[in-house]
């Protein structure tokens, strides 16, 4: 006999993000999970956004990774509360991870979390971890094509951040086609250009997050 | 390979529905989109790693792939997005959004009653 089935297959998880979520609007947080291939420069944004907050901000941090806690370890110079998930083998974070992650943290004292994924521009893609925005990295030492390689992750982006760009002299990155790529997988993705290095488009990255995480506090 | 860690999430799924209805499951059936993330054969290959040798086997698994599917905000008709023109062939808007495409469900199970 044959029954009808209507369900996602990663429903648990969807139930999970789904309470994060309700959880981060109620406290007026603002979530952001950051997705890349590894060595894109998730943790390297990271150090430089922290870096530039205020001591006072409300600012936590979950990272994570398959072995070590080595990201923690830098993440932690800042003065920000972080968290690292070692995923023991597993190539995505999960919203049970985070919400065990999350469990020792007030969440009254959380504005801002920002949520450094596993260095994965594949297995990530799937599961939801209750964030508000989605942000895809990609480094100019990669192909400008890894939008198209890579159609679920790049369409599930709101921001591509196009990381190291104080490299493009060296590299034979086309950032136009990159930017086209990108527009073609997901037309509305806002695309910004940044070097943690010199710093450059720090500012406007600085700029998109400080708006977001406001309007999530006015709510 | 999320394709083990999704392929457990359906076994535990079809385990819980096997004793709602208080059934044997023989079959069941996904539907994946194209951009779902999952790859078809490495989800085939590592479901019917877990099934084997437990109390589930033999379970078969029919997928259903659903291409990407783009709708025209202007003229309201939906179509195929191939090589990501997402750009209505009906009417040449750029304004379209998915219509399908990110799909990652259940579709039906085949079940006989204990």
């Amino acid at each position: 006999m044959r029954v009808p089935m209507e369900r996602k297959v990663l429903n648990e998880n969807d139930r999970l993000a789904a309470d994060l979520r309700q959880g981060f609007e109620r406290h007026g947080t603002w979530c952001v999970n950051l997705i890349s291939s590894p060595g894109s420069g998730k943790t390297m944004l990271l150090e430089r956004t922290l870096a530039s907050f205020e001591l006072d901000r409300k600012v936590a941090v979950l990272t994570g990774d398959i072995q070590t806690d080595n990201d923690a370890q830098r993440l932690a110079r800042y003065g920000f509360p972080v968290r690292q998930i070692t995923t023991g083998g597993a190539c995505h974070l999960d919203a049970r991870m985070v919400t065990t992650a999350l469990a020792e943290w007030k969440p009254e004292e959380i504005d801002l979390l920002l949520i450094e994924n596993v260095g994965n521009l594949v297995c990530p893609t799937s599961y939801d971890l209750g964030e508000e925005a989605r942000v895809v990295l990609l480094s100019v030492t990669e192909g400008e094509d890894k939008p198209l390689k890579y159609p679920a992750t790049f369409h599930r982006a709101d921001v591509v951040v196009l990381t190291k760009i104080d490299l493009l002299p060296y590299v034979p990155f086309k950032m136009d086609l990159a930017r086209e790529y990108i527009k073609r997988v997901q037309p509305h993705a806002q695309i910004l250009e940044v070097s943690c290095t010199s710093g450059a488009g720090m500012d406007i990255w600085r700029q998109w997050i400080d708006a977001k995480a406001a309007v999530a506090k006015a709510c | 390979m999320h394709e083990m860690s999704i392929a457990g999430s359906m076994l535990e799924a079809v385990r819980a529905e096997a004793a709602r209805h208080n059934a044997h499951v023989m079959a069941v059936g996904l539907k994946i989109g194209e951009l779902s993330g999952v790859d078809v054969d490495s989800l085939r290959f590592c479901f019917e790693t877990l099934v084997q040798d437990t109390d589930l086997a033999p379970l078969a698994l029919s997928i259903e792939p659903l291409p990407w599917r783009n709708r025209c905000r202007q003229c309201a008709r939906d179509f195929a997005v191939v090589d990501y023109q997402t750009d209505c062939p009906h009417c040449g808007s750029a304004e379209t959004e998915l219509a399908s495409g990110k799909e990652l469900e259940f579709a039906y199970m085949e079940i006989e009653e204990t």
